[in-house]
């Protein structure tokens, strides 16, 4: 199944221009402390890291713990030098991996 | 039959016990410190440059939004390379770390976190020239996350 993701940002800039991006994805982050109500302890599955790219190049890179809420939100900013990819990826516990791709065109 | 001195022993072990349990349900201030030394490798942490935005009253501690940032123009020299976040009563003494690579904006990271209770966060961000600063924000938190069970 494909993860839930929520991408914010212009689809136009102007070069030289600040941009701020937003990004929510749809994840449980459970933190592993809890315990079910038969008294089994939940186990961990949280994402643990969030890479943000523009053209291939690092704007950010995330280590993440429990104390990231669920559904993790995260607002950053970049400054738009020329059209191209923005891509943004998650990973995390169990194998799990999300990423997704939008297109930026800078004037 | 049990002597007067078995039950004191019997007694003392069980308060060991029980706090070594309290230990492990939570970071303390001692735990945060450790953590933010892993990061700093012990440098010296001068207030001031970085600053935590989060509400000083929060209803719901589940999801709390905060923005760890440096504000103000930062020449090449001095660059930020990083921003973490650190508690001190959640179970865990990291909350995030930003690593920003070469195509990074204004030094400014927002998201929502989760706090078991009333607590001080300190922020921590990292400069190009190897300096470490530091903001310390106290939050009262009404209803606690991270530990009540489902």
């Amino acid at each position: 199944m494909t993860a839930r993701v929520i991408i914010t940002a212009p689809t136009k800039a102007k070069k030289g221009e600040i941009v701020t991006v937003t990004t929510l994805l749809a994840h449980v982050m459970e933190n592993g402390f809890r315990h079910s109500s038969t008294g089994v302890p939940i186990p961990r599955d949280i994402v643990t890291e969030f890479v943000a790219r523009y053209n291939g190049a690092e704007i950010l890179r995330a280590s993440l713990y429990p104390a990231i809420a669920a559904n993790p939100y995260f607002a950053f900013e970049f400054v738009a030098e020329e059209s191209g990819i923005l891509d943004f990826s998650w990973m995390g516990d169990n194998g799990f991996a999300a990423s997704r791709q939008i297109a930026i065109n800078v004037e | 039959m049990t002597t007067r001195r078995q039950f004191l022993e019997g007694a003392g072990a069980l308060t060991a016990l029980s706090v070594i349990h309290l230990r492990a349900a939570q970071a303390t201030p001692v735990a945060m410190q450790a953590a933010i030394d892993a990061v700093t490798g012990g440098a010296v942490l001068r207030p001031g440059r970085v600053k935590l935005d989060i509400p000083p009253l929060v209803e719901n501690g589940n999801s709390i939004q905060c923005t760890v940032s440096v504000p103000g123009p930062t020449p090449a020299s001095d660059r930020v390379r990083a921003l973490h976040l650190f508690n001190e009563k959640n179970p865990q003494p990291n909350m995030f770390g930003v690593r920003f690579g070469p195509r990074a904006g204004p030094a400014k990271f927002t998201t929502r976190i989760r706090l078991a209770g009333t607590q001080t966060l300190v922020a921590v961000a990292k400069l190009a020239d190897g300096s470490f600063w530091v903001d310390r924000v106290e939050v009262v938190v009404t209803l606690a996350a991270c530990v009540e069970d489902p």
